[in-house]
């Protein structure tokens, strides 16, 4: 599926203009601070948003992912929603992989329980078994520990890198620098709209080439 | 879902019961259906010959409308004037006398207009007329209401451009008017029929009756089956044959209420 | 109660129930997959739809009742049919006066779901029709309460079963009917009678549906 590329592209007067290639490999972390249109590039890559100018485009067609701050569950058990997104991707037989998925983030003990009375944590572990599901080649990640407490974070965390380990891209949007520092390979920092930077990850922390990045680890940046 | 769709099921079967094809439409008035008339009436004929008397209750004016747009197979109202165009025009085959009763003045028992008593309709709304008293009129162009208007024109009144604020003109059933009329302690016209089994009288009484012009003459048509093609005309034609006969006159005679015979048969006088 | 007998009120009873619940069951066929395809579309007009959808609930039933009249009359295009002065006459009137309730509701409560839900049914490649569907029985619980307010309306209503049934006893008269024929009569206690036992059957139906609403939710969230 990857490299991605992004050619051009501007989204009103939030993002752009700007030109980017996502590929095959590094964790991808997006950095930015509140504002700077992180929420609004991971839609465009992830294609929720079409850009008004410039090109989005996959290099093979795939199976991508996102898991957003709020996890948004059906009305439903918690089995019956990862079930839900295999039967959209066209699996002939969903129970099972469905439950292996459930297996993996460890949320098989609610499989029969509605989703909707999960806890925040347990919801997105739901979120990430139904992508986990659905093997996808990318996963998009959208602050997706944001609204959680920190045992919860260290769950989401850890099986953020079981996917990493089976082979699934990365790309994932925070403004935590410690979750950054512990998930990242590479960082690209977002400041106002457009890519400041573009480091592997211990080199952007330890050394950042640009005063907006400086301050924004420094944490002197206003929230924009 | 099974139990959704087994509820549907009941229902399209409840529903479907009450198609039976053995039966006619017969548009009649809210006097002879409002005073139990054919609640009496239809079940003798039905038993005798399995037809179902399907009764829709609109004014003599409405009946013979819808008639006109072929939704009956006969007509049994009391309007004669009206029955007479009618088949005139072609609606129906032919009109038979039925039965008669009789229209009654009813009015507060305190009589405002001085007319209780009274033999006389005509001098009676004279005075009303003269006097402003309140008057309930059916307004509906029922056989009631027709038969009002023509009494006016007896008295000399032409009530269309006479009526002030004291003539209430409902455009409703007699029931309905009855109700008003008691509401607004008003005169009315009504048939003897559903004044007797009307129960909400208030303070009403009857003021006058007896005069020869109050005689109310019910006639029965059959629907024309040249204009109308679906028209079940010979199940109609033996209900009306039988309205007409012995059995079916009897019938009519013997509906009484506490006692008192509502309607007179006068088929072929 | 001798006098209930006499009116054959389970008859009636019974009768106004079929009527009533073929007519909301009809509507909600219709009126579900209207409003949902409402919420979820997009397309030029679609604002105008929904104002005039929303306007339809205000329908005044004996309109209702002398349009489906005209239509089954022996004089209208359907009169060969025969169905005027049938319950299936009533049935056809009320459905048309109701699913514009269903429908208008239908579409509120899914276009509400449909902001909390668009992005990640969109991330998982659901749009359209089948959005429209998942986004219907994710709301179920207010579509209940849209389908009882149809149910009300329609149990509820004189006008229409009026005109297009004709009253006919024993064959079209329902509760509405026969309250408004005691009432003609002048018998006012009965007809007073009547309506609570009707209030009570409609009480006791949206009695139900709430019991089954409360373990439904217990089980599903």
């Amino acid at each position: 599926m990857l490299p991605l590329r992004l050619e051009g592209i501007a989204f009103k007067d939030v993002i752009g203009p700007l030109s980017l290639d996502i590929d095959a490999g590094p964790s991808t972390i997006i950095l930015g601070a509140n504002g700077a249109g992180k929420s609004v590039l991971m839609r465009l890559m992830h294609g929720l948003l079409a850009p008004t100018t410039g090109r989005v485009s996959w290099n093979r067609a795939g199976r991508q992912a996102m898991v957003f701050q709020r996890p948004v569950m059906l009305r439903r058990s918690a089995l019956a929603n990862v079930v839900y997104a295999l039967e959209a991707a066209g699996v002939a037989e969903p129970e099972k992989p469905a439950m292996e998925a459930l297996e993996e983030v460890g949320l098989a003990h609610v499989a029969r329980r509605p989703a909707r009375v999960l806890s925040g944590g347990e919801q997105q572990r739901l979120a990430l078994a139904r992508a986990w599901a659905l093997h996808p080649d990318v996963l998009f990640l959208d602050e997706p520990t944001a609204s959680l407490d920190p045992t919860a974070t260290r769950e989401i965390e850890t099986v953020i890198r079981a996917f990493d380990a089976a082979g699934t891209k990365i790309v994932m949007a925070t403004h935590n620098l410690g979750q950054a520092r512990r998930l990242g390979d590479e960082v690209i920092y977002l400041h106002q709209g457009r890519v400041m930077e573009r480091t592997p990850a211990e080199e952007f922390f330890a050394k950042p080439r640009t005063p907006e990045a400086a301050a924004f680890i420094k944490g002197e940046l206003p929230w924009v | 879902m099974g139990l959704i769709g087994k509820v549907l099921v009941g229902l399209l079967v409840a529903l479907s019961a009450h198609a039976q094809s053995k039966f006619i439409t017969v548009a009649s008035t809210t006097s002879t259906e409002q005073s139990g008339f054919f609640k009496h009436l239809l079940p003798v004929f039905e038993k005798k010959t399995g037809i179902q008397v399907r009764v829709v209750a609109l004014g003599t004016g409405q009946a013979l409308d819808m008639a006109r747009r072929g939704d009956a197979d006969v007509v049994f109202v009391h309007a004669r004037p009206l029955e007479d165009r009618f088949v005139a025009e072609g609606h129906g085959v032919q009109r038979f006398e039925v039965m008669y009763n009789d229209f009654v003045l009813v009015g507060p028992k305190s009589d405002p207009a001085a007319v209780a008593g009274s033999k006389d309709i005509v001098q009676a709304l004279r005075k009303i007329h003269r006097s402003k008293t309140a008057f309930v009129s059916r307004g509906d162009k029922s056989g009631t209401h027709f038969a009002e208007v023509e009494l006016w024109k007896t008295a000399g009144i032409d009530i269309a451009k006479e009526k002030g604020a004291w003539y209430r003109e409902t455009g409703s059933g007699m029931g309905p008017a009855l109700n008003t009329a008691s509401g607004l302690n008003a005169y009315i016209l009504s048939d003897r029929g559903t004044w007797l089994s009307f129960k909400n009288r208030g303070e009403l009484a009857i003021a006058v009756e007896g005069d020869r012009r109050l005689f109310n003459q019910y006639g029965v048509i059959l629907v024309n089956p040249a204009k109308h093609a679906h028209v079940k005309k010979e199940m109609a034609q033996a209900f009306i044959d039988w309205l007409v006969a012995r059995e079916g006159q009897e019938a009519i005679a013997a509906y009484k209420i506490n006692g008192e015979q509502l309607f007179f048969p006068n088929a072929g006088n | 109660m001798s006098i209930f007998a006499d009116l054959r009120l389970w008859d009636i009873v019974a009768l106004s129930l079929a009527v009533s619940l073929s007519a909301v069951a009809l509507a909600t066929l219709a009126g579900l997959p209207l409003g949902a395809a409402l919420a979820v579309g997009r397309f030029p007009g679609r604002q105008a739809l929904i104002v005039l959808l929303n306007a339809l609930m205000g329908l005044p039933p004996v309109v209702v009742g002398l349009a489906v009249y005209l239509l089954l009359s022996r004089a209208g295009p359907l009169g060969e049919l025969g169905l005027l002065f049938t319950p299936w006459a009533m049935v056809i009137a009320q459905t048309v006066l109701i699913t514009p309730i269903i429908a208008a509701l239908c579409r509120q409560a899914v276009e509400d779901a449909w902001r909390e839900y668009e992005e990640q049914l969109r991330s998982l490649g659901v749009h359209g029709v089948r959005a429209a569907l998942t986004l219907v029985w994710d709301t179920r619980f207010s579509l209940v309460t849209a389908v009882l307010a149809g149910l009300g309306r329609a149990s509820a209503e004189v006008g229409a079963v009026m005109i297009v049934g004709g009253n006919i006893d024993g064959v079209t008269r329902v509760m509405t009917t026969a309250i408004a024929l005691e009432t003609s009569k002048g018998d006012l206690p009965l007809a007073l009678g009547l309506g609570i036992v009707l209030i009570g059957v409609v009480l006791a139906l949206n009695a139900a549906a709430s019991v089954v609403k409360e373990l439904a939710q217990r089980r599903y969230g």
